[in-house]
């Protein structure tokens, strides 16, 4: 009489660890499917690299051929285009971000607070390709007749600035890539500054202000200095975006295979050739070629956000979370 | 100039960039969404609902596509969002803090902002090659892959603000881990994973990149899987890039539906997630 009970409570014991650990190993599965998609990406994109990289060799990272008629290509200008339009984009933004992020968390009055926050952040929800038509449709005819004339004109005569601002202006080109994708990362480097502005302790800025600070020098003495890995970590998060960004770019480069000394003239940018052409590549040194540069791309935007995202971890672990 | 005139005068000076940086923000903003509606409402006619896309020079909408990036994004999410929650769940719960999780972290935080153009060149390696052609389910794999990220980042991050005296009261109850889980957690938790799944959607809905050489795209109604398949970014991007007027209209007539379908989506996943996830 007493037995029964007992034994039907091990047996629902041994039930409930049952379905725990099935459920344990399911949560787990899906944890690991993580890393096999990393994984899968990494295979996949070098295997289809395999055939461009040993037809071209070391070759194809500093070439810039892109001939599919003769079937010779070479990944410079597209690398080039990537990292000159993404370091423009980080020169314009990184300033423009932090100036918001001292706004929100300075400036701003409470109540408008989230309000304008979440407008700026609402311009990171804004898909890419609408960036692309906007910018292709709107801001590039604008550029081409009311901007770029001037900066030729101011340009011409200045040594450097003359070969960079070279004319004529063609409204789309590596310069409006780059202003765009400069509008697409700001609302990420200006979220990212914010969250770790709003870490430093409160203490440290009364402290401050304390001994007479105005509110600038408090920023640019106390805030800056504690958050800075943190700021760098957004920033570089901000240029692994622009790095990979896709169809913003495609609208307005112009995708043009050749290293330009203006920025005016079109280029190309690794992820905009791949998006260009990749349906229409025919052969399979084509269509290896462009794998390959995704590839590239691949492995520069791990490696840019793999630290950033360490950055991140190391301030976090600072404050001790 | 006294040196305190000079330290005010720095101080408004910087201040000032500062509310000029903003400005220049929301300027931005507001440019974006005001020619997108000049341009986008003129061409956003019934007709735009109700027939597929047209050859050049006649008539049409753009239902084709509409269907199709409904169809897409709904397959994603439904692939995507379980393998997201049960890897959050695992972070969260099971793992915490062993070597898997602190691994899968930070890869997935990686994957979060990978290009999505190099999700569209892997899916097409191993599944549109290995099948020998384009389809829809392939488009719809490439856009799982980009919701897992996010919603496994939300879950995460969600599961972890509930309290430990909620686990540990299950647990006085001599409720198992997985009981816990799923009647006490994830209820305490709805509302921030029904933000990651929103936000996800929202994220998915306008990219283009990964379906360009998944999907592809089709000038026809299509329901299946297993062919090509329309997709409003990826029409906007061919009809954007034409030189024929009528479709450059109907492209910025789909601009204006992704992004007011965007925006409604990230501000609904605000307000019932209280805030910013990952806070």
């Amino acid at each position: 009489m007493i037995a029964e009970p007992a034994l039907e409570r091990r047996t629902r014991t041994r039930q409930f660890v049952r379905i725990d650990s099935g459920y344990r190993w399911a949560t787990r599965a899906s944890a690991v499917f993580v890393l096999l998609v990393l994984g899968g990406v990494i295979l996949s994109l070098v295997e289809g690299a395999l055939p461009a990289l040993g037809t071209y060799g070391f070759d194809f990272l500093t070439s810039q051929r892109w001939n599919p008629v003769t079937e010779k290509f070479g990944a410079a200008a597209p690398i080039y285009g990537t990292i000159v339009t993404s370091f423009i984009a980080m020169a314009i933004a990184l300033p423009i971000g932090i100036g918001i992020a001292v706004f929100l968390t300075e400036v701003c009055p409470p109540v408008a607070r989230r309000t304008i926050g979440t407008a700026i952040e609402l311009l990171a929800g804004i898909p890419s390709i609408i960036y692309g038509i906007w910018g292709l449709f709107t801001l590039a005819p604008f550029l081409q007749e009311h901007v770029q004339p001037s900066i030729i004109d101011a340009a011409e005569g200045i040594a450097i600035l003359e070969t960079l601002f070279a004319g004529p202006p063609y409204g789309i080109g590596m310069l409006t890539a780059a202003l765009i994708l400069s509008v697409m990362v700001l609302p990420f480097i200006a979220s990212i500054s914010r969250d770790v502005f709003e870490t430093v302790p409160p203490m440290l800025k009364e402290s401050a202000y304390g001994i007479g600070c105005t509110t600038w020098e408090v920023v640019r003495h106390v805030v800056l200095p504690y958050t800075k890995i943190g700021v760098i970590g957004g920033a570089m998060l901000g240029l692994g975006r622009a790095l990979g960004e896709t169809m913003a770019v495609t609208f307005v480069i112009g995708n043009a295979h050749k290293i330009h000394g203006s920025l005016l003239a079109p280029g190309t940018t690794i992820s905009a050739t791949i998006a260009n052409e990749f349906t229409e590549a025919v052969g399979d040194l084509y269509t290896s070629s462009l794998i390959a540069l995704g590839l590239i791309l691949f492995a520069i935007t791990f490696l840019v956000l793999a630290a950033a995202r360490l950055m991140l971890a190391r301030l976090e672990r600072r404050e001790g979370k | 100039m006294t040196l305190y005139a000079r330290r005010r005068l720095r101080n408004s000076l910087s201040l000032g960039l500062s509310v000029g940086a903003a400005l220049f923000g929301l300027l931005w903003l507001a440019m974006i969404l005001v020619s997108l509606v000049v341009e986008g409402v003129g061409g956003l006619t019934l007709k735009v609902f109700a027939e597929a896309t047209p050859p050049p020079g006649a008539q049409g909408g753009l239902l084709n596509a509409i269907i199709g990036s409904l169809i897409m994004t709904s397959l994603a999410v439904v692939i995507g969002t379980p393998i997201g929650i049960f890897a959050g769940t695992y972070l969260a719960e099971y793992g915490r803090d062993d070597r898997l999780s602190t691994v899968v972290r930070f890869v997935n935080d990686v994957l979060l902002s990978a290009p999505s153009i190099v999700v569209g060149l892997f899916v097409y390696e191993a599944v549109v090659v290995r099948a020998g052609h384009f389809s829809a389910l392939a488009g719809a794999l490439a856009l799982a892959i980009i919701v897992v990220p996010v919603v496994l980042r939300t879950t995460e991050d969600m599961l972890r603000l509930v309290p430990n005296a909620l686990r540990e009261a299950g647990a006085s109850l001599g409720a198992p881990r997985y009981v816990v889980i799923r009647q006490v957690i994830y209820p305490a938790a709805k509302a921030g994973l029904m933000t990651g799944v929103l936000l996800a959607i929202a994220r998915i809905s306008g990219e283009t990149a990964p379906l360009l050489f998944t999907a592809l795209n089709n000038q026809f109604m299509s329901y299946n899987l297993n062919a090509p398949m329309a997709s409003l970014p990826a029409t906007i991007f061919q009809f954007a890039l034409s030189p024929y007027q009528d479709w450059q209209r109907l492209a910025w007539a789909g601009a204006l539906l992704i992004t007011l379908a965007v925006l409604a989506l990230s501000i609904v996943a605000r307000l019932i997630g209280g805030g910013k996830p990952g806070k």
